[in-house]
């Protein structure tokens, strides 16, 4: 699973915290023929609130068409666009490995080349979780494969807007100049 | 005060000015039922809950005000989905309300039990489902408020039984609060100067004016545009009545079945002054190939809609009424400063297609009832406010064509959804609405089988509806199309004429039918048709079937690709 180079927007939508919502939204991507890459939802420091990470695939729907439409929920209270480059992306990934006593050596290289973690380890086999830029969970499950994945899981991405590194006053003086 | 959740949901009715529902009574929501004894409000026992949701919807085109259903759960709420769809398709504000199980027992697949906000999630603007009887008044007024601002459209709030039956105490939120719902009324000052802009620059202007103008109430204001600056106007099926047809400037129909002058004077137009329209496909054409000289601009209540379909130069986001007031100041304005291009060559172009390209059809003496003719004896024989309310297929686009709207809020159809079957119960909810008003129905044979049983109800409260069924035996408009497209290699369209007996079925269902079958004797039947006025009045007009309608864009074609039809030579284009 390649996440990477297809090109997608990330909606982070902030929702009204009541019974249904996700289905509304969901919905409302079938019935316009938008695909969801990835979705995930979660609580907010305002328990009246949920926050979704919706990543849309760009080329099944203009994006402005998609928040247009998600913006006529009225349970959905706001909505940012993410690009990727003016983001910051994260998942997370649960990964079961084959590691055989003549492997585990090798496979716990990479889970530290990663500045992965080993959180569970059986017989044969160790669970391994890694936190990311999606990309690097592609990488990571793609070098991993030859010893043999069990079971993977990911999360979906989640994102937020990059912070400004200037301050307001500059950025408002060139905003006017532009 | 305390009261049960079923006298709050009654009380918050009465409180939202409701003054007649259309509804029938069943298990879940029973509890309601009760207390609408004491009120106010007038209730209209249908015969099938699809026709409560239709009579809603034309009790909402005629008097601008919500209709409101109420059903139980279950298979009456899934019966009256169609109904919720054809809302949402047409932006028609509609409140239902239906009855659920228990909500302690909801998800145990109990009797009557069905998903109702789940399975109108899709054709509602929003959904209620309740599960504490004291959310009942806010709940009633977000649903009035939803279903009434912004885009117009159906709501639904489901209510359960134990909540209907459990104790609330009563208060009206004076407010509403809905964070996450805030309707754009006021177009955007700029984007209203470069519109007046760019209609001050154009040589070819249309303005494209659709059902929102009815819906934002915003005819004197269209007339007072196109008035000021002498731009023609197509009204669309939706927005016919918008602008009379008999004004000087209004072109009619566009469209699939639109006349000449309306889709060509769109197709060659160097700009489209969109008012409430979508951009439908029965308008466009082939997309890419229409008004492809256009610029547009684009005024919409949703903003979902600017750039759905066409792209839009100035894309206006606001009330039409609000905004088309304050486009005729900014014109004003911009003409004070630069007089705008002499419209007179285009108008004249526009006349000439008026003259060379008219609707055309023949009746010949002693020759087969023609349709149309039953539709314009109807016309030249109602008074000017006459409501008239359509089915779809053959006779609704005969009807848009032929007849002279005067008034805006005369004409209920269904337009986006095309719902066969509309018009008997759209006709009571009208009539209901606006009880001086005449209201005809112009019905297809095989529409009126779907719906027909609403004329009892109409008999029994005392509606006196009229229908004119042009019956010819056929599946009208599926039969032109297997005809033009599939090589007259007719499948399952043959319905019959005399089954059912229309005439007797109408006289079983406490209305007056009578049966019309020559020309000479149309009018004399209609005269007597208009003087009945305390029960229904069916006629079933045996016409010709071998009737289509024309003009016709075939699907997929280009609005270019026009079919004039026999009366205009060979081929007709």
């Amino acid at each position: 699973m390649t996440l990477g180079p297809s090109p997608h927007h990330i909606l982070t939508v902030t929702v009204e915290n009541k019974p249904g919502v996700l289905s509304r939204v969901a919905g409302l991507f079938s019935r316009r023929a938008f695909n969801i890459v990835s979705l995930a939802v979660s609580p907010t420091d305002d328990e009246r609130f949920s926050r979704m990470t919706i990543v849309v695939d760009a080329e099944s729907a203009p994006l402005e068409q998609v928040v247009k439409q998600l913006n006529k929920l009225i349970p959905v209270i706001k909505i940012t666009e993410v690009s990727p480059a003016e983001g910051v992306e994260r998942e997370l990934m649960l990964v079961i490995v084959k590691a055989a006593a003549e492997t585990r050596g090798q496979v716990t290289e990479l889970t530290a080349i990663f500045e992965a973690k080993i959180v569970d380890v059986g017989y044969d086999a160790m669970t391994i979780m890694v936190v990311g830029e999606p990309e690097k969970l592609d990488a990571f499950s793609d070098l991993v494969k030859p010893f043999g994945i069990v079971e993977l899981q990911r999360t979906g991405r989640i994102a937020l807007p990059k912070l400004a590194r200037e301050s307001t006053r500059l950025r408002s003086v060139k905003t006017a100049r532009a | 005060m305390k009261l049960t959740g079923a006298q709050a949901l009654i009380k918050s009715l009465e409180m939202e000015q409701v003054e007649v529902m259309f509804g029938l009574p069943g298990g879940a929501i029973l509890p309601v039922y009760d207390p609408l004894i004491d009120s106010s409000i007038r209730h209209i026992l249908v015969r099938h809950e699809q026709g409560a949701g239709h009579m809603a919807s034309g009790y909402a085109h005629a008097t601008g005000r919500p209709g409101v259903a109420m059903v139980t759960s279950g298979p009456a709420a899934t019966n009256i989905v169609t109904p919720l769809c054809d809302a949402y398709m047409d932006s028609i504000p509609i409140v239902v309300i239906t009855g659920q199980v228990a909500y302690s027992v909801i998800g145990t697949d109990a009797f009557q039990e069905a998903d109702t906000v789940g399975i109108t999630m899709p054709v509602t603007k929003h959904n209620w489902l309740i599960s504490d009887a004291q959310d009942i008044p806010r709940v009633v007024r977000e649903a009035f408020h939803v279903a009434t601002t912004g885009r117009p459209g159906p709501v639904l709030i489901d209510l359960p039984k134990d909540v209907a039956n459990a104790p609330m105490e009563w208060y009206w939120p004076e407010k509403v609060d809905m964070p996450g719902y805030k309707p754009n009324v006021k177009g955007h000052p700029r984007q209203i100067k470069d519109a007046a802009k760019l209609i001050n620059e154009a040589r070819q202007p249309v303005i494209y004016a659709g059902g929102g103008i009815m819906l934002a109430n915003a005819s004197n204001e269209l007339r007072a545009l196109a008035e000021l600056t002498g731009i023609p106007a197509v009204t669309t099926l939706m927005g016919r009545g918008a602008l009379p047809d008999e004004h000087p400037l209004c072109l009619g129909m566009p469209g699939m079945h639109g006349n000449f002058t309306a889709v060509t004077a769109m197709q060659k137009a160097d700009l489209l002054i969109t008012l409430g329209a979508r951009f439908d496909d029965r308008v466009t054409g082939k997309v890419s190939e229409f008004a492809k000289d256009a610029k547009v601009i684009h005024v919409d209540i949703d903003p979902a809609e600017l750039g759905k379909v066409r792209f839009a130069d100035v894309p206006i986001v606001g009330d039409l009424r609000t905004v088309i007031e304050e486009m005729i100041k900014a014109l004003k304005s911009e003409r004070s400063k630069q007089d705008p291009p002499d419209l007179a060559p285009w108008l004249a172009t526009i006349h000439d297609w008026q003259e060379r390209y008219p609707l055309k059809y023949r009746q010949e003496e002693g020759g087969p009832l023609k349709p149309q003719f039953v539709i314009e004896s109807l016309r030249d024989n109602t008074p000017d406010d006459c409501i008239l309310v359509a089915g779809v297929g053959q006779h609704q686009m005969w009807a848009s064509q032929l007849w002279k709207f005067k008034l805006p809020n005369t004409w209920v159809n269904s337009g986006g959804l095309g719902t066969m079957g509309y018009a008997v119960p759209a006709a009571v909810g009208a009539k209901v609405g606006r009880p001086d008003r005449m209201v005809w129905a112009i019905d297809g044979d095989g529409c009126f089988q779907m719906t027909a049983q609403e004329l009892v109800t109409a008999a029994s409260e005392r509606i006196p509806v009229k229908i004119a069924i042009l019956n010819n035996a056929y599946l009208g408009m599926v039969r032109q199309w297997q005809e033009l497209f599939y090589e007259e290699r007719y499948s399952e369209v043959y319905l019959s004429p005399d089954l059912p007996d229309y005439v007797k079925w109408a006289e079983a269902m406490g209305c007056v039918g009578m049966r019309v079958d020559t020309a000479d004797d149309v009018v004399a039947t209609i005269e007597k048709a208009n003087e009945i006025d305390d029960r229904p009045v069916v006629i079933d007009f045996r016409t010709d079937w071998r009737e289509k309608v024309y003009p016709m864009v075939a699907a997929g074609s280009s609005n270019d690709d026009i079919i004039l039809g026999p009366e205009f030579g060979e081929g007709g284009r």
